[in-house]
């Protein structure tokens, strides 16, 4: 069938912010979906309000709305646009979400809008857990035993028939938000109320826990002609009961006889066809028992999902681009497979390697939460790693995974397990955890049996084996060291695995040593390529990873190629931002006929698309891994400053090794860094920072402390997102975060300056080539400076700040890059205090600030410096007229607005500080800053109520000034709670309260009313989960009660409520609104 | 570790690890790309004289089970994999591939770049080849070896694989013990009064077809691959069924000669693989050999009556060229990979075959409904 020719406009709905269980995958997935509906001549339609998705560039659509994923939203989008279809399956289960509410409430129906890929039948048949059994059962097939609930009397009536351990799962939420295995009655109540909570229909389902029982997942698509296929078959190598978000998984099933497989194959055929997914791509989680192989299914995602971005990563097929073309009516005999271009997209892939995916944790950023992986999905981002082996391949997505272990061991050669400390580490094992794997390691090392380690982890022995298969070989590579090193003991150990790193840690010498030997033998990978189907048919697709293995099939040489060094697994402070860059610098070379290689290892980016890039490495950023792409790629230069600090860490040592680093030089980068450079450079250029010291102990640290004057803040050199940065008030906490500060990064000194009390913050991003510089954007922060740039919202043009000093920090700006022969990007961050300009930081890279600023003027930056790295000057470029300059000050306001992960981490505080906590970022655009701000606020997911109840506790030094911003939330109608000590001073300004118990006293306090409050304001006076304000946060957190926890974003939100009392928000597409309608091209293109 | 090495008849020598008997075996080396089934593929006699190599590089994880072999014991030539498991992990695994190897004299190497000799064999077609753990045996003794096997063309291999005498078959499809929908009861086949009495020609037949035609209702006798009609017809069939097997079709003249005596009545006929080539040759169509083969479970077969596409399991060198077919004959499925016929079918009689692998073992169940259109045509013909 071919493609519909009665629609004539789709309306795609992307997934928003990054948040924990919704990443930059469904980036991956919507762009692939504009592309191949415009491909077919539609008019694309686009809402997502996040402005680092490739998917929202203005090219990429026709009409293209960053504004709030919300049914409100939609509906203005709907109203004004009028498409033909919605198509919600590529946005995650946010998309899923919105699309049903807008079915629900009749929008869809009112303005003749079809839904397509999923009807809204379908998409509850799969998602009502009630639904979807009645279906399962219908098949013959079983799932646990379960039951539904809706009110917390019914939850502990299933509870009595079901009994315990049980696991509870509320409807419609992801990454299972909200819910958990109960294994006592008071986890029990806890999980069911917090899932009460969550779920949009407050639907919970109580099941028998399978826990320890094996996981699978098939990712499955179909056709309107019902043809079905499975793309890819995963194993999860961590058993039941933890998230599959959260477990290394590994393609393809690895444990199952082709009879096993095959009926789980028959079973997710006649799911889809059952549930009625009539197009599309679907993922069907199953649990077999290992025992005697009962099988049973989980659940079904009537969507594009993460697992299917890892599916299409890991077998080349580009599920959501086929999704996209089956939902517009081709059947999968129709489309071809991209990558042999010759045989049908009707098929099955099938691999000739082993794909292993681990998830990257950010525990360390929140110390209070509790790290036990479960069935509530915890982790920021993953890796993938390709080998021809399960033991190459779970090697290299450990290095890739970049957390300091060069393969399966520890940070350090002498980390091995103790024979003494056997039963220690099987009871470590027993709980999941980030770092479980190593554990397993330690406890072999110590003498555990395969058996033993299965009973304590769940784990299949065929893993574990393996994995012991690796242990054991590092044993052998300690007795043969690295003098009498023969190539065949080498080779043996690079087949399994090990890096130069790590075999430098075992033979007690350095990687480049190891490397220089191994480079003497003549021992170096294979690259092979990912091709769907296993060498049977020719691949034109030049997607590659590397293996020891004989045969190569590298492209030669190509003298015309940049190689450009993504940002490998997305963790806290540096994701989707970077990876836009990593793509922009791709598309902007090679529309300037260079060709692109792209080397990453996150299978959730547009990077690792193999249609972003002309040769894609799907590989670990280490320096080994890079050079050897060097070797055999020999490309004009590498590009290191667009992937955030991943290719930064390496741009020194792949300079050395000669690979050439193209744009600012990795010297005059470090030179940024460096603290004694950089005071000379603000002598220079005339400037003040605040007063500042190195230190590289305790006693030195404690020295400058007291020589500039507390409160300071303390932190790490070299680390990105702020990590393990504090505000220190006094002497009393110095010693403790500077302890921590020197942890993070050993030998590196820590940086100790006067933190600027009530300090606006500015952010500024450049663009210099060696003569000129063009400032990008200006972007003052909402929040005042102490909050990381990352967490705090900002907007452009500057809100409040005067022109002289905007200027004046212009100027400055372009005096840095001068002085620091910047060529490309750069980003300096201001504070200013009483009219005087301080300079916090010259970072001359990609910043964070990047895809927003670019959204926001229309300039892309991140192209522009591609091109000037590549040799380009800007005013060659076009980008030097005063047109283009005056875009970084545009006639409307974009809000930038932080989204953060509290409400996965119930009992942490919430509070935000130096170092860096939010996962994602939305953006808000409108004529006005106050509307500007509300959108941002609410694609944040703090949609605040108009009118109702809000509660206010300050501390004692934001009282007064809280006064006239209480008084005007009062004559807007809110009705204000308080507790005693602010009651007073609001009441002696003339605002009416009402005033509550503290917490700690008991009684009716604010815990009582959190679901009556439209918002809530808390500056805080004392941190920490347990304190009174802490319970207060975390508990807005968990139930989504919007708050506000500075008074300059209480008056941002006073003065957004306002603009919105008077005019109700609007949407607007960024064709309409960016000068040539978003689209820049170079000058002499 | 001891070594082996496989060696190609264009003389490149891949070395390895011995992995499963002594000696020294030659064959034509064929690759199959299915992820799973390495025991099904070992054990089905089409692989007779072929020394098979498994794409995917991980083999032998979940071990031997007594419940999955597709004949009596293991059939293929020689077996080159990546990565050979020695401790399986499943629930039903009685013993080890490596052991399964040895136990039955097949030649194994692993540690090899089974892609690399993927991506030969696909550039140069199929060769012949051999394996050898022997390490007397100098390189150019095993080049010469591989050299001088016969090959594949004009061998009848069917003859070495079929059963010496007729013989009752009766084992069903297993339960479904997993809980997955095959389990129910199938709706829309036929059910008999009494079990009609199907006739299957052995040329090296696997037991996932007797045991899915026993579960179709049928009595089935098996009858070795040089039957005459005469004798096959005193048995009273009410269907025959043409199976699989080994070899050059063409090369298997008495069962061609036995087949074309059944068309030319009205009995319900269905042949899968070297049977559907030999129906083709039997209604005076020519075969021809293919390049590299099609083997694995992945390739998407189009049913041209309605265009469907179904996903089933290969493994054949051979194919049938359907220019050559005469007119009561049609081609009724199209393998969308490369366009070659994957399906006959007779325009009025109910006499039909298929390329591929219907009965899985290993692979997906798509096809299975051939089995039903088969039990309907028999009963069909007992209606009428």
């Amino acid at each position: 069938m071919p493609k519909r020719t009665d629609l004539k406009s789709i309306l795609l709905v992307g997934s928003g912010p990054i948040i924990i269980g919704q990443a930059c995958e469904f980036d991956y997935s919507g762009t692939q979906a504009c592309k191949a509906l415009r491909e077919e001549g539609y008019r694309i339609v686009l809402v997502n309000s996040n402005p680092a998705t490739i998917m929202t560039d203005p090219e990429m659509a026709d009409a293209t709305y960053i504004e709030p994923i919300t049914p409100a939203a939609l509906r203005k989008i709907i109203a004004r646009e009028r498409p033909d279809a919605i198509l919600p399956t590529l946005g995650g289960q946010t998309a899923l979400n919105n699309a049903m509410a807008l079915a629900e409430d009749g929008t869809l129906k009112e303005f003749a809008c079809e839904m397509i890929g999923a009807t809204a039948e379908v998409i509850r048949r799969a998602e009502s857990r009630e639904e979807f059994a009645a279906v399962i059962s219908g098949l013959g097939l079983k799932m646990a035993k379960g039951e539904k609930a809706t009110t917390w009397e019914q939850c502990q009536a299933v509870r009595t028939r079901i009994g315990l351990p049980c696991m509870i799962r509320p409807s419609f939420t992801m990454g299972g938000s909200g819910g958990g295995l109960a294994t006592t009655d008071e986890q029990f109540e806890a999980i069911c109320k917090r899932g009460l909570h969550a779920s949009r229909t407050h639907e919970l389902s109580i099941e028998e826990s399978l826990y320890g029982w094996k996981e699978f997942e098939l990712e499955v698509m179909r056709d309107r002609k019902d043809n079905v296929v499975i793309i890819c078959s995963i194993e999860n190598l961590d058993p039941m009961g933890i998230h599959t978000g959260d477990s290394i998984t590994v393609a393809p099933i690895q444990t199952l006889t082709d009879r096993e497989y095959q009926r789980m194959r028959d079973a997710a055929l006649a799911i889809i066809r059952a549930v009625g997914v009539e197009c599309g791509g679907s993922n069907i989680q199953f649990a077999v028992n290992p025992v005697d192989g009962r099988m049973v299914v989980i659940e079904m995602n009537p969507r594009v999902s993460r697992s299917s971005a890892l599916a299409s990563k890991a077998t080349g097929f580009p599920i959501a681009k086929i999704a996209a073309k089956l939902a517009c009516g081709y059947t999968l005999d129709e489309l071809k497979n991209d990558i042999t271009r010759e045989t049908p997209a009707c098929f099955e892939p099938t691999i000739d390697y082993v794909v292993t995916k681990i998830p990257r944790f950010a525990f360390e950023k929140f110390r209070e939460a509790d790290d036990t992986l479960g069935y509530q999905m915890k982790s920021v981002g993953e890796v993938m790693a390709i080998g021809r082996t399960f033991r190459e391949s779970l090697q290299k997505a450990l290095r890739g995974l970049e957390i300091g272990v060069p393969g399966l061991m520890g940070k350090k050669a002498d980390e091995v397990g103790d024979p003494a400390k056997k039963a220690d580490y099987l009871r470590q094992a027993t709980r999941p955890t980030s770092h479980r794997l190593f554990q397993v390691r330690l406890a072999m090392q110590a003498g555990a049996t395969i058996d033993e380690l299965a009973t304590t982890t769940g784990i299949d022995p065929w893993f574990l084996r393996h994995i012991a298969g690796i242990v054991e070989h590092e044993a052998r590579l300690r007795i043969s060291g690295f003098n009498g090193i023969d190539a065949g003991t080498f080779r043996t150990a690079k087949r399994d695995g090990f890096s130069d790193r790590q075999l430098g840690l075992l033979w007690n010498t350095s990687e480049e040593q190891v490397r220089a030997r191994r480079w003497q033998f003549g021992i170096h990978p294979a690259y092979k390529l990912v091709d769907t189907c296993a060498a049977e048919f020719a691949a034109l697709t030049p997607y590659y990873y590397s293996s020891y293995d004989d045969e190569s099939e590298a492209p030669p040489a190509d003298p015309r190629s940049i190689m450009v060094l993504g940002g490998g697994p997305n963790r806290i402070g540096q994701g989707i931002e970077f990876d836009y860059c990593c793509c922009h610098a791709a598309f902007a070379l090679r529309a300037d006929g260079w060709r692109v290689i792209m080397v990453n290892s996150n299978p959730e980016t547009v990077s690792t698309d193999y249609d972003t890039s002309d040769y894609l490495f799907f590989e670990p950023l280490t320096a080994e891994d890079v050079l050897e792409i060097n070797r055999v790629m020999r490309p004009h230069g590498a590009i290191v400053q667009f992937g955030g600090q991943t290719p930064l860490n390496l741009s020194l040592a792949l300079e050395r090794a000669g690979v050439p680093i193209i744009g600012t030089t990795p010297e005059d980068i470090d030179r940024a860094g460096d603290r004694e450079l950089f005071r000379d450079l603000l002598e220079k250029v005339n400037l003040r920072q605040p007063a500042n010291g190195i230190a590289r102990s305790l006693e030195e640290a404690a020295q400058v402390a007291e020589r500039i004057g507390y409160p300071v803040v303390v932190r790490p050199s070299h680390v990105l997102g702020g990590r393990a940065m504090e505000i220190v008030p006094g002497k009393g906490d110095l010693k403790r975060y500077v302890q921590e500060a020197m942890d993070v990064n050993p030998g590196s000194p820590v940086l100790i300056d006067k933190y600027l009390e009530n300090a606006a913050e500015i952010d500024v991003d450049a663009l210099a080539d060696g003569i000129d510089c063009v400032i990008g954007g200006v972007l003052e922060h909402i929040e005042e400076a102490g909050v990381h740039s990352g967490d705090a919202a900002c907007a452009i043009p500057a809100y409040s700040l005067s022109d002289r000093l905007v200027n004046r920090m212009k100027e400055i700006t372009a005096a840095l890059a001068r002085n620091l022969r910047v060529r490309g990007l750069m980003n300096v961050q201001f504070a200013v205090r009483n009219d005087d300009i301080y300079l916090l930081e010259v970072n001359p890279r990609a910043s964070r600030t990047v895809p927003f600023v670019a959204k926001a003027t229309g300039l892309p930056l991140a192209k522009i410096a591609a091109l000037v790295q590549a040799g380009r000057t800007l005013k060659d470029l076009g980008v030097t007229t005063p047109e283009i300059r005056a875009r970084c000050e545009p006639k409307y306001f974009a809000v930038k607005e932080s989204v953060l992960p509290f409400n996965k981490f119930p009992g942490v505080d919430t509070l935000l500080g130096p170092e860096m906590r939010s996962t994602g970022e939305v953006m808000g655009i409108a004529p006005t800053f106050g509307e500007a701000y509300y959108k941002a606020e609410m694609g944040s997911g703090s949609t605040v109520p108009l009118s109702g109840k809000i509660f206010i506790s300050v501390r004692d030094s934001d009282k007064r000034l809280i006064i006239p911003l209480a008084q005007q939330l009062h004559d807007m109608g809110y009705q204000v709670y308080c507790t005693q000590g602010t009651s007073v001073v609001l009441e002696s300004g003339g605002v009416p309260v009402k005033v509550l118990n503290k917490i700690k006293d008991g009684g009716d306090t604010v815990l009582g009313h959190l679901k009556e409050l439209a918002f809530v304001i808390n500056t805080p006076n004392a941190k920490g989960g347990k304190s009174d304000e802490g319970k207060l946060r975390s508990a807005c957190a968990v139930t989504g009660v919007p708050y506000y926890l500075t008074l300059a974003s209480a008056a941002a939100l006073v003065s957004a409520l306002r603009q919105v009392k008077r005019t109700d928000w609007q949407v607007r597409s960024l064709q309409e609104l960016l000068p040539d309608r978003g689209v820049w091209r170079p000058a002499n293109g | 570790m001891p070594t082996a090495r496989l060696v190609l008849a264009d003389g490149t020598i891949f070395r390895g690890r011995s992995v499963g008997a002594e000696g020294t075996i030659g064959g034509e080396a064929v690759f199959n790309t299915g992820m799973t089934g390495y025991q099904e593929v070992l054990t089905d006699p089409s692989y007779r004289g072929q020394i098979v190599a498994m794409t995917y590089p991980e083999i032998g994880n979940t071990g031997i089970n007594p419940a999955d072999m597709e004949s009596a014991k293991a059939h293929a030539a020689g077996f080159v994999m990546r990565n050979c498991c020695e401790i399986p992990s499943n629930f039903r695994s009685t013993e080890s591939l490596p052991s399964f190897l040895r136990s039955q004299g097949i030649v194994a190497i692993d540690g090899i770049d089974t892609r690399a000799l993927t991506r030969k064999l696909r550039l140069g077609g199929a060769m012949n080849a051999v394996i050898s753990s022997q390490q007397a045996l100098s390189d150019a003794e095993l080049v010469a070896r591989s050299r001088s096997q016969p090959s594949m063309d004009g061998l009848d291999l069917a003859s070495t694989v079929t059963c010496a005498a007729p013989y009752g078959w009766s084992e069903p499809s297993q339960p479904q013990d997993f809980g997955t929908p095959a389990g129910a009861p199938l709706p829309g086949w036929p059910v008999f009064a009494k079990q009609p009495h199907i006739v299957a020609i052995d040329c090296g037949i696997k037991r996932n077809i007797l045991r899915l035609l026993v579960s179709a209702g049928f009595r089935v006798t098996v009858v070795p691959s040089t039957t005459s009609a005469d004798d096959l017809l005193r048995l009273r069939p009410d269907g025959v069924f043409l199976s699989n097997g080994p070899g050059d079709p063409a090369a298997v003249t008495a069962t061609i000669a036995t087949v074309r005596a059944i068309i030319a009545t009205d009995l319900p006929l269905f042949g899968i693989c070297l049977g559907h080539q030999i129906l083709g040759l039997a209604h005076g169509a020519r075969t021809f050999k293919l390049k590299f083969g099609h083997r694995g479970v992945n390739h998407p077969i189009q049913r041209l009556s309605d265009g469907a596409v179904e996903i089933a399991s290969h493994n054949h060198g051979f194919a049938v060229d359907p220019a050559t077919l005469p007119s009561d004959v049609r081609m009724s499925h199209v393998n969308l990979n490369d366009g070659t016929c994957a399906g006959l079918e007779h325009i009025s009689k109910p006499q039909f075959s298929v390329q591929y692998h219907p009965e899985a073992g290993p692979g997906p169940a798509d096809p299975l409904y051939l089995f039903r259109r088969f039990a309907r045509s028999v009963s069909d013909r007992l209606a009428a």
